[in-house]
């Protein structure tokens, strides 16, 4: 029976070390902080592992049974330690820091009661000096490979959720191997025997369902139903819908709802489009959800209109799911659009076409790539794409949260040349937003919008170019290519809102 | 997504270490790629001389023998004077020296030399220069275009990557009022201008001067400044300019590196590192360079100047005679090529010392990714490496969506000579995979997954890449044998100065032009 239980001790180890392990990276990969979340897990396991030592000495009656049992237990609750807290999370305020130290707690109470149990059941049979010898050293070497394989195969190749299912798994097979070996020493078997069955079913079937239950937390933290995910090379695109209202998010950040993207898109093309009867040719950078286009094709002079947009997933999408083209009113199949899925920047440098009306409608300035399309560089840039009688409107993210960086967007475009009329307008989704309209000859708002709106009509609009005294205008500086200043005050205004 | 990379990261980093504890078997195959150099076979033939003698004679009114930065400029100097008669010959089969360029699908990338600080007041050429590519306007107008995009440059440390070059996480206040106190100094010079460039303008303070005899590291410490991080940036710096250790640099030139320079750490660059620059030197000298052309022999007469020319695509020499004579290239050839050198030059060359480089360039399918700290900067710096770090072509690229990208990974090989035995350089002459293999596992520790990413590692060798400003090199009156009228001949390489910088090389370059249109009698006001 020696050497069955060395192999136990080699496994039992290996499984012990990994339920750590996934602990903290999982604790890291979901709050943060991997020094904190790895020392605190560390702790508290090995401490537990200490209280279960502690507890050994008050298991009594037929050790191997008892052994088995706790194999059993353990398996069950190491094996679904992962997927149970990943599923925590994803419910908001649930209590996800208790329950993972409890976790670790309970299971490293019952890790440390494995060691001094096969020591006890071996001690009859081996010399004690003998005995801690091959006991521990095959506790740690178990602790090695695992260590070694965790990084290396199963992390990277499982994920968290099916490495935890599998040393559960290997746990349980202890389990029943034990069962079988010594079935002449246990006494009744049928109970065990069916526990055993259980816990190895249980884990057999969350093995199979882990990616659906992956993406099931992923439907928690959303608390919507998810109609569309995939991830492209440069976003992950999810869309999701609850009763009549569909929202697009795209790295888990809202783009629109369609309760309100009415305000946003009309506000972003009439105040500007309005005042150009003589536009045929437009210009869309960004917004590949095809709404903007949708309010242009309003315009029955528009004979062309340019949509550049990066991410073919995303152009795709909005062109063919029939939800979608209810939305924007199948905008990416009208006849009078190009798409071309492209650098906006590289595209412009290339091209030398002219534009009578530019929709810029980019991402917010929220790290240096997406800063260099809201830079005096790339406004000077556009100046040479926009006729001498057109008109530029760009997204500007909030004035009144992103004050400081609205204004430095609205002081970039006047440092590269532009006149510019800056305007904002409530969207409920996003609270007050900002757009600036900008041009080579002065701004006058139009007297009539001659197409259909619901929102952005001619007596509405004086109110809009108005800016009440908490988004008034600041002093702030052009945002170049070589300063990069918007991104970081973008960065200390949006960390600001979002830490209330 | 940002945390399960770090873990993706986190778990390539434990498979790396485990792997190159299991002896590597599993490593990917190395990247294609070639290596290339100064020509240097055809540089060590002019020891022997062992070239066909000449069998046409031409007469020239100004031969121009190098094509660096300091030739181009002289040339760029005659023709900006309406001046025509003149040549320029060139080793290598394109201009341009140590600003050459490469360039493949991805991107353009430098071979040598890849940004200029923003020139300070003395620096009249280059100002010029960079009015005449629209890169300046008035004086101090910078096009955004070639100004160094934001961020521009970080430091790998302890695992993490900060912000900027001066290490500054986890430094003891103590070593941090240091810094300040280093920062305050450099800021009193600047403000004295007691260092400039091109370094003929620097105060002639002879407390200054004296600087030039003691070693950079030396003089920290009798200043008081023990700081460890200090004590890392300025031997990066005496590294990165100067290819050679701070202890083994003139204070001199260590703190011309700082002081010299108007403002802090503002620097022009292109894709294509400073080749642009050297493009706008070479345009109006259309028709007058002559590439491939290796002046192997010069002998002075009463009257002109016999120039010896071999045309390596021809395998034939022919022979200039030239009425004025720039001699723009290392001058170190001087014994080599002049049939009778000064006693003069000789004993100025005695003693000087050339650093060796290597510059290789990485195409990876993707950007490198950050495990922690700031992103991907222009200028990335690994703290414990032998490496200078890599900066990355594309950073000045007007796009916005990540895609493939070029490094380029600099080292100047500070403990080797060029001048000494073959076996002190090792390094330099080891093999495209050997330097391919390092290089690797140098950008593997702050980027685990370097292997996966590069398609490409190009070898760029230059074997005497620039002159070391040891102690006692520049203000012990030896360059001025250089300076000084030559009769028929002048010198426009840096190397006249002691530093290898664009700016040097230009202003002696224009310097040589200026002082040969003066000898031809033709009118001409100065640039500098």
């Amino acid at each position: 029976m020696q050497r069955p239980l060395l192999v136990s001790v080699f496994i039992v180890a290996s499984c012990g070390l990994a339920y750590e392990l996934i602990a903290g990276a999982l604790a890291s990969y979901l709050l943060g902080d991997s020094v904190m979340q790895f020392s605190t897990v560390i702790g508290v396991y090995l401490f537990a592992m200490g209280i279960g030592s502690w507890l050994s000495k008050y298991v009594k009656g037929n050790l191997l049974l008892r052994f088995i049992q706790i194999e059993l237990l353990v398996g069950l609750l190491g094996g679904l330690s992962a997927g149970l807290l990943f599923l925590l999370f994803t419910l908001h305020n649930g209590p996800f820091r208790f329950t993972l130290y409890g976790l670790v707690l309970l299971i490293g109470i019952l890790v440390g009661l494995e060691i001094p149990l096969i020591m006890r059941i071996l001690k009859r049979e081996v010399k004690f000096d003998d005995l801690v010898a091959k006991v521990l050293s095959f506790d740690y070497i178990g602790a090695l490979a695992v260590s070694v394989l965790f990084p290396l195969l199963l992390a990277p190749h499982l994920g968290l959720v099916r490495s935890a299912l599998l040393f559960g798994l290997m746990n349980a097979a202890v389990a029943a191997w034990a069962l079988w070996l010594f079935r002449d020493r246990i006494g009744p078997l049928a109970a065990l025997r069916t526990q055993c069955i259980a816990v190895i079913a249980l884990l057999i079937a969350a093995f199979g369902f882990a990616g659906q239950f992956v993406s099931l937390a992923e439907a928690n933290l959303y608390a919507e139903d998810i109609v569309h995910a995939e991830s492209s090379p440069y976003q992950r695109i999810v869309v999701t819908k609850v009763r009549d209202e569909t929202r697009l998010y795209l790295n888990h950040n809202l783009q629109f709802s369609s309760r309100d993207e009415y305000r946003y898109h009309e506000a972003l093309v009439h105040p500007g489009l309005a005042t150009l009867p003589g536009a045929r040719n437009i210009l869309v950078l960004g917004g590949g959800d095809g709404m903007a286009v949708r309010e242009i094709l309003k315009y029955p002079q528009v004979e062309h209109i340019t949509l550049v947009d990066l991410d073919p997933r995303m152009t795709d999408l909005f062109s063919r799911s029939p939800l979608l083209k209810t939305l924007n009113a199948d905008a990416l199949n009208s006849p009078k659009l190009k798409i071309v899925n492209a650098d906006a920047l590289q595209w412009l440098e290339a091209s030398d076409a002219m534009f009578d009306f530019v929709v810029v409608d980019f991402p917010d300035p929220s790290n240096h790539a997406l800063g260099k399309l809201y830079s005096t560089a790339f406004y000077r840039l556009l100046k040479q794409h926009v006729a001498e009688t057109g008109r530029v409107v760009v997204q500007a993210t909030s004035p009144m949260y992103a004050r400081e960086a609205y204004w430095t967007i609205v002081t970039t475009l006047e440092a590269a040349g532009w006149q510019t009329a800056p305007y904002h307008a409530l969207v409920p989704s996003f609270g007050e937003w900002g757009y600036i309209l900008a041009g080579k000859r002065p701004y006058t708002a139009p007297a009539t919008i001659r197409v259909a709106t619901r929102f952005i009509t001619p007596d509405a609009l004086p109110a809009l170019f108005h800016f009440p005294a908490d988004m008034a205008r600041v002093a702030t500086e052009a945002n170049r290519l070589d300063n990069q200043n918007l991104v970081r005050v973008f960065e200390r205004e949006w960390g600001r809102v979002q830490s209330h | 997504m940002q945390r399960r990379e770090f873990l993706a990261a986190g778990a390539a980093t434990m498979a790396a270490v485990t792997l190159a504890a299991c002896g590597g078997k599993t490593k990917p195959p190395l990247p294609p790629g070639i290596m290339t150099g100064a020509n240097d076979t055809l540089g060590h033939r002019l020891r022997q001389r062992d070239f066909p003698p000449p069998t046409e004679t031409r007469r020239i009114g100004v031969a121009i023998a190098g094509g660096g930065i300091g030739g181009l400029s002289a040339g760029w100097r005659l023709a900006r004077s309406g001046m025509d008669d003149f040549l320029l010959l060139d080793l290598e089969s394109e201009t341009g020296g140590n600003s050459r360029a490469g360039r493949n699908e991805v991107s353009a990338y430098p071979l040598g030399a890849h940004y200029l600080p923003l020139p300070p007041r003395e620096a009249r050429a280059v100002k010029v220069l960079l009015r005449e590519l629209g890169a300046l306007k008035g004086e101090h107008e910078y096009e955004e275009k070639y100004l160094c995009h934001a961020p521009q440059e970080r430091l790998y440390r302890n695992g993490y990557w900060q912000d900027g070059l001066l290490p500054t996480l986890g430094v003891p206040a103590a070593e941090r009022a240091q810094y300040a106190r280093f920062q305050e100094f450099i800021a009193g010079l600047r403000e004295r201008r007691a260092f400039t460039v091109p370094l003929a303008f620097s105060s002639r303070d002879p407390a200054l001067l004296a600087l030039d005899k003691i070693g950079f590291s030396d003089w920290l410490r009798s200043e008081g400044y023990t700081a460890p991080g200090l004590h890392w940036l300025t031997d990066y710096a005496c590294r990165d300019d100067y290819g050679t250790r701070a202890f083994d640099t003139s204070a001199w030139a260590g703190l011309h590196y700082f002081a010299c320079r108007e403002s802090e750490g503002q620097v022009l660059t292109a894709p294509e590192g400073n080749a642009w620059l050297a493009r706008g030197l070479v345009q109006p000298l259309t028709g007058r360079v002559l590439p491939s052309a290796l002046v192997w022999r010069v002998e002075e007469t009463k009257r002109e100047v016999a120039i010896d020319v071999y045309l390596a695509a021809e395998n034939r020499s022919i022979r200039l005679l030239a009425r004025e004579l720039v001699w723009a290239a290392p001058l170190f050839l001087l014994p080599h090529v002049f049939t009778a050198p000064r006693p003069e030059w000789l004993a100025a060359l005695k003693g000087s010392d050339y650093a060796p480089w290597v510059v290789a360039n990485l195409t990876l399918s993707a950007p490198p990714g950050t495990r922690a700290g700031a992103g991907l900067a222009w200028d990335n710096v690994i703290a414990d490496s032998e490496s200078l770090g890599y900066v990355v072509s594309t950073h000045q690229a007007m796009r916005y969506a990540p895609g493939p990208t070029v490094l380029t990974w600099y080292r100047a090989l500070h403990d080797e000579s060029a001048h000494r035995s073959p076996s002190r350089q090792r390094r330099l002459l080891q093999s495209r995979e050997a330097w391919a293999e390092e290089i690797l596992a140098d950008l593997e520790r702050p980027h685990p997954e370097i292997r996966e990413l590069v398609t490409r590692i190009d070898v760029h060798r230059h074997a005497h890449a620039m002159i070391r400003p040891h102690p006692g090199r520049l203000w012990s009156g030896a360059r001025a044998a250089f300076e000084r009228n030559q009769g028929r001949i002048r010198f426009a390489h840096a190397d006249v100065s002691g530093l290898s910088l664009f700016e040097e090389a230009n202003h002696r370059g224009v310097k040589a032009a200026e002082d040969t249109l003066g000898r031809l009698g033709v009118s001409y006001s100065s640039i500098l």
